[in-house]
């Protein structure tokens, strides 16, 4: 693609107050996770820096080293802003990872399936079938119940339950796509099946693949926080932000609700620009799709 | 048609097959339980005795055969920790759980049906456009952090509503349900509304675009040139089309919808299977798990078989092209 349509297409994307403002807002929580082990005032994972005498803290309290906690603090004395910095590094690791992961995967299959066609096809789409049958809780859950927690686990719980839908969405736009006059064309040639399919097909797979890459994650985001919550993902020492909602729920009751509310809204705002992203995406790359 | 059903039938058992022995030997990879209930002054004597007397102690093929013969007897042997036999605790707690589930539904088309009418008839409205972006909410956020939420407001902050629990309940046909006290209608509201957001945003996705593809094919047309007031257009010619879809995708996701109550079950405290699933984790109670685990798959599996087949009794089309 020539750099003037990217930008052209850019310019198209941001066109809509609400996905530019969305880019903003994913681009600044991608920077601040980043950043986080020299911006956070504190590291929540060294035990030496967090004191649990200042556990419960309310915001504007000054740490035993004179730092200032800007949020207060949780059950455990760490610095709130701190735990949600390394949380949303941890949640966007685990939904980027994930994600990238189960493109591959399915998109390798996807191709496959599309290419070899006959029983090789027909198998393969059984299995995706049986894959997107199941609920996602429910595959991930039993994964995790086997597996045990850990970022490893998690990771490879949400591939396995994402791979599925990029595979049948890479299958049904290469199966087009294997029709066309110019992949014929490129058959003419006598070009090698794997020149054609990747150098050929898959670009044209990519603008769908983008979209669907961007919705799936913005679910394995959720559905990590949602199995963290029951605490099913990571591990406690490694809290993302849904195990920071899972911790601050047992202070509801009793009126410290920033404990679990504040990262519960940073979660939020994450998947809500993600989920932005990817409608804007599927506007601008398909028009076909606008409804 | 006959063809039809054997086939989605003789599939559903394969899956449920395949199902059964990967639940079974994933879970048996966990951890012995042994270590985890025995107290530390048992002897090795004492923890062979125990797992002789658990079946424990056989080689893991031999767990499976006997495992998969009690199972075709509906016995899916006794819990760890409870003692009693896992189906019977299932069955036990599963009418919390499908009167929850069976509430959120309930919301779902109530809300939903309205809702998404009213923004596939002016889609460009601005109740429309708030409309669209709920349901796009609905469809992302975690339902944990709704429950979250809906705590906070309305039983810490308000205190209109319980936190935790089931209320007082009453026996229909000996089953205990919390639908018909007040009491238990005022503990069933939170959590069932959390619940149901999951089907909401699907229930106005569908109902949205099915109403704007049918308001402009020919039968709507004419019925409007015929003068049949528009109420009736569209609640009843409309409707009946849209409907289709709408019921079918709702019958599969009701299985969805049960295993995401472990989630809404937890936060409220909601006495129900998923509850008792994510104690039995805890605990490693792995005749509890399986039994759990190999429910909600045969529930789920039975589902999609019912909604297949009446589905393609409902349109023709569907069982002759799947030929």
């Amino acid at each position: 693609m020539t750099a003037p349509t990217l930008g052209a297409a850019l310019c198209r994307f941001v066109a809509v107050p609400s996905a530019a403002i969305a880019a903003l807002v994913f681009a600044a929580m991608v920077a601040a996770a980043l950043a986080a082990p020299w911006i956070a005032p504190q590291d929540p994972y060294d035990l030496r820096s967090v004191s649990i005498l200042d556990n419960l803290l309310p915001p504007g309290e000054v740490a035993f080293d004179g730092t200032p906690y800007i949020l207060g603090t949780d059950g455990q004395g760490r610095d709130m802003l701190s735990a949600m910095l390394y949380g949303l590094r941890i949640s966007l690791l685990v939904g980027l990872a994930s994600g990238v992961i189960a493109l591959a995967v399915g998109t390798l299959v996807g191709l496959v399936a599309a290419f070899r066609g006959g029983w090789v096809d027909a198998l393969l789409m059984r299995i995706v079938d049986l894959q997107l049958s199941l609920p996602t809780i429910l595959v991930a859950l039993i994964l995790l119940v086997i597996l045990g927690r850990g970022i490893e686990n998690i990771i490879f719980a949400l591939v396995v339950v994402q791979w599925a839908w990029f595979a049948r969405t890479v299958r049904g736009v290469a199966l087009v796509e294997n029709a066309r006059d110019y992949v014929d064309a490129a058959r003419g040639l006598r070009l090698p099946p794997l020149r054609i399919l990747f150098r050929h097909i898959l670009p044209n797979c990519l603008p769908v693949l983008l979209v669907v890459a961007t919705i799936q994650m913005a679910q394995a985001i959720s559905l990590e926080a949602t199995l963290s919550f029951l605490g099913l993902g990571l591990p406690p020492t490694r809290p993302s932000l849904g195990l920071l909602i899972a911790n601050g729920f047992d202070y509801l009751q009793s009126g410290r609700w920033r404990i679990s509310v504040l990262p519960g809204v940073v979660l939020l705002v994450l998947i809500v620009s993600v989920n932005v992203l990817g409608d804007r995406l599927r506007e601008t790359l398909n028009p076909h799709l606008r409804g | 048609m006959v063809e039809f059903i054997l086939r989605r039938v003789l599939q559903a058992i394969l899956v449920l097959f395949v199902m059964t022995v990967l639940v079974f030997f994933g879970v048996h990879v966990i951890g012995n339980p042994i270590d985890l209930f025995v107290s530390s002054e048992c002897t090795k004597a004492c923890v062979d005795a125990i797992m002789a007397n658990l079946g424990l102690d056989r080689p893991v093929w031999e767990q499976y055969l006997i495992f998969l013969g009690n199972l075709m007897a509906g016995d899916l042997g006794n819990s760890f920790t409870f003692g009693v036999p896992a189906m019977s605790l299932i069955w036990e707690r599963f009418p919390a759980t499908l009167e929850l589930a069976t509430a959120a539904l309930v919301i779902a088309l109530v809300l939903g049906l309205p809702l998404s009418i009213h923004a596939g008839l002016y889609p460009d409205s601005p109740v429309s456009r708030a409309i669209m972006a709920l349901s796009m909410l609905g469809f992302s956020v975690p339902i944990f952090w709704i429950g979250i939420i809906l705590i906070l407001t309305f039983s810490v902050r308000l205190g209109w509503f319980p936190a935790i629990g089931r209320g007082e309940t009453v026996d229909v046909l000996g089953v205990p349900v919390s639908f018909l006290t007040l009491d238990g209608l005022h503990h069933l509201a939170l959590p069932a509304i959390t619940l149901s957001l999951i089907m909401l945003s699907t229930v106005i996705r569908l109902t949205r675009a099915g109403l704007r593809e049918v308001l402009t094919s020919d039968y709507i047309r004419f019925a409007r040139a015929n003068g049949v007031r528009e109420t009736r257009v569209i609640g009843w010619h409309a409707m009946k089309n849209i409907l289709i879809p709408i019921v079918t995708v709702l019958g599969m996701e009701f299985g969805s919808v049960i295993a995401f109550a472990v989630v809404t079950e937890s936060i409220f405290s909601w006495p129900g299977v998923g509850k008792m699933l994510i104690d039995a984790i805890s605990v490693l109670d792995r005749p509890l798990i399986l039994a759990y685990l190999i429910f909600v798959v045969t529930m789920f599996v039975v589902l999609n078989l019912i909604v297949d087949i009446l589905y393609s009794v409902l349109d023709p089309r569907v069982g002759r092209s799947a030929r």
